[in-house]
């Protein structure tokens, strides 16, 4: 871990549903400027993960410290001004609504105009804001190449294009850290090698951190810094990619057993407290 | 590309600023400004020259009936605008927009009777009166949504109807309370003629505040909390402080549509902001086009049309010796309430996005015409 403060500070963070435990103690940091995946089986808890950043879910244990502050509490739609953003892994554009404006409510929490001042338009200077904060939107247009369908409604836009349009809300939200909970799930590989190409870009030259949950372990593989692994709400591997993937443990929760079973497992790698959830994982899903 | 452009050919917008106006064409522009303009002069001019109201069409403008329709699609048009700012673009329910209506209606009436206040100053202290009451009944949709707002709406739809009558001292009770016309430096809008240009006026104004509002930031927050809450608060947008406000703006804009009505009638009494009315109104956007500023005032329109085209084409039947029925004298009204009926189930399934949705179809045929595919 660097010397610098983190970003992103998860700690040993649970959330229970009742008797549904998706998350359990689980903690990470990510640091400013990193491209951090997690990955893992479906319904490890990923989105859980999410949800508790962005304030969907309040953890039922735990604290997340952003930027040096606790937001455990704060309430979802308070985090864009601390600086969070994210996309859904299912489609959650406003779907009578031009792409324009979609990513015109991205900047709902810079601008300042309200419904008073918004309906005196010419004479209360909501009109040069509006234009001031399109000029910014356009910016994001261009980058992420949407700029024909500006106009369009976005509910009838093809999968691959809302899911940019909704990637570009995100980043009118000009957040520090950016959730993108699977950005390429249902893409084509083009579209994912584009999708991709937005993803570092915006990492590399916008300066965003980024969260990414993704199930395409080539991507994760080849853009992500480091890499958390996430089974049964618990965290089995962190570390960078390669180290991640050749562990023996998430290599079995994750990845499939080997074809040769006979084969003995060499030692875990991974700290002991870690090696002794991955086992009690393994037991988990024998008993399945 | 993915939408038909309206724009003719060559008109390039080179500056956001051309890209955000309210008429996207000049043509359009100079059809809508010179259709109002053209109606001011056609009312006002006989009102200008009395000799004029016998001429043929001018005689028109003149016409108190005529007039009358005007006026009342001016006021109802004001309070449905309202209800579809909350219902079109917010998506929450009310049954109960009659009853901010009515509190507009009284509350104009009681602050000009009792405190003195000019009418056209007490129209929007009306409208904000209502409005605050529309805050506090509006209250629950922090918490309840769909079937179980419509419930509370109701609730709210009876018990100030339940006031009007109990409250003498704001509304005069069972008896009612009496309105002025307005007045400004000394001219009274107490006609026909006069009042309607005074509302006309009124709603013009509205309906730009309306229009803008939709194309600045809280407007679109509140498209985003009906589209897809989930996303809109990740966005930053408060849901609670949104479904509340849009309630607040609704009944600010029943209770000017309200006290229009009252200073036009002079007279307010509780009889008239029942739960017909709320439904009425929610006729009314459902035929314009939920989510259209326009649309409301086309729904409107229609709604205030129809039982006049309808007393008109029953008397020319009755006129013929066969369709003199006792039924058809006798049932009119009926016939009109369910011709109101059939006509929102026709609209449901024909065309549920309204009358501001073929508005935009025909205005598609004749931009392209005459290539229309």
């Amino acid at each position: 871990m660097s010397e610098k403060q983190p970003i992103l500070d998860v700690r040993d963070v649970s959330l229970h549903f009742g008797g549904v435990r998706a998350l359990s103690n689980v903690a990470f940091q990510v640091n400013r400027g990193e491209l951090f995946a997690i990955i893992g089986p479906n319904g490890a808890g990923k989105t859980s993960m999410m949800n508790c950043i962005s304030g969907r879910y309040s953890p039922t244990q735990g604290r997340i410290f952003f930027k040096g502050q606790d937001i455990t509490g704060l309430p979802a739609n308070r985090r864009t001004e601390v600086g969070i953003g994210r996309t859904f892994q299912n489609l959650a554009l406003f779907g009578h609504m031009t792409v324009l404006e979609n990513i015109m409510v991205g900047r709902h929490h810079l601008l300042r105009n309200n419904f008073l001042t918004g309906s005196l338009y010419w004479f209360t200077g909501a009109r040069d804001e509006e234009l001031a904060h399109r000029r910014a939107v356009e910016e994001i247009i261009d980058f992420l190449e949407i700029s024909p369908i500006r106009k369009a409604t976005a509910g009838t836009l093809s999968y691959g294009l809302r899911k940019r349009v909704e990637l570009a809300r995100a980043i009118a939200l000009k957040p520090d850290l950016i959730l993108l909970d699977e950005p390429m799930a249902g893409m084509n590989q083009e579209e994912k090698e584009d999708m991709a190409r937005y993803i570092v870009d915006l990492n590399e030259e916008w300066g965003m951190t980024v969260i990414m949950i993704e199930h395409d372990m080539g991507v994760v593989m080849d853009i992500s810094s480091r890499v958390m692994v996430l089974d049964f709400g618990q965290r089995i591997a962190l570390g960078l990619p390669d180290e991640v993937i050749n562990d023996p443990y998430v290599r079995k929760a994750y990845l499939g057993e080997d074809d040769t079973p006979d084969e003995p497992l060499p030692p875990p790698s991974v700290p002991p407290e870690l090696a002794a959830v991955a086992e009690a994982n393994a037991a988990r899903r024998a008993a399945r | 590309m993915a939408s038909v452009s309206m724009r003719p050919c060559g008109d390039f917008r080179t500056s956001y600023k051309d890209d955000s106006r309210l008429f996207d064409t000049a043509l359009t522009a100079r059809i809508g400004i010179g259709f109002l303009l053209a109606l001011y002069l056609l009312v006002g001019l006989p009102l200008a020259f009395p000799g004029l109201a016998d001429w043929p069409v001018l005689g028109w403008f003149a016409d108190s009936y005529f007039l009358s329709l005007g006026i009342q699609i001016c006021l109802y048009g004001v309070a449905a605008m309202g209800l579809n700012i909350l219902v079109g673009f917010t998506g929450q329910i009310s049954l109960g927009h009659a009853a901010f209506f009515g509190v507009g209606a009284f509350s104009s009436a009681w602050l000009n009777n009792t405190w003195g206040i000019p009418v056209v100053l007490a129209i929007p202290l009306a409208g904000l009166m209502a409005a605050a009451v529309g805050l506090l009944f509006g209250a629950p949709a922090a918490r309840i949504k769909g079937l179980y707002l419509a419930i509370a709406t109701l609730a709210a739809q009876f018990i100030i109807e339940d006031l009007f009558v109990r409250l003498d001292w704001f509304t005069g009770g069972s008896s009612g309370a009496m309105a002025n016309a307005p007045e400004l430096f000394g001219f009274a809008f107490d006609t026909d003629q006069t009042y309607f240009l005074f509302a006309l006026t009124i709603t013009i104004v509205l309906t730009v505040l309306a229009t803008n509002l939709m194309r600045t930031r809280d407007g679109r927050a509140l498209v985003a909390v009906r589209d897809h809450y989930l996303s809109a608060e990740v966005m930053g947008i408060n849901l609670t402080r949104y479904r509340v406000m849009s309630f607040g703006l609704a009944a600010f804009y029943a209770g000017i549509g309200g006290a229009l009505y009252a200073h036009y009638l002079m007279f307010v009494s509780a009889e008239a902001f029942t739960i017909l009315l709320s439904i009425q109104f929610l006729g009314m956007i459902i035929i314009g086009g939920l989510g259209s500023v326009k649309g409301s005032i086309l729904g409107t329109i229609f709604m205030v049309l129809l039982p006049e085209v309808m007393a008109g084409g029953m008397g020319m039947l009755q006129a013929t010796e066969w369709g003199n029925q006792p039924f058809l004298v006798n049932g009119l009204a009926f016939l009109r309430e369910m011709a109101i009926g059939a006509a929102i189930i026709l609209f449901l399934i024909f065309e549920p996005d309204g009358l501001a949705h073929r508005w935009r179809q025909i205005r598609a045929y004749w931009s392209l015409y005459p290539f229309s595919h």
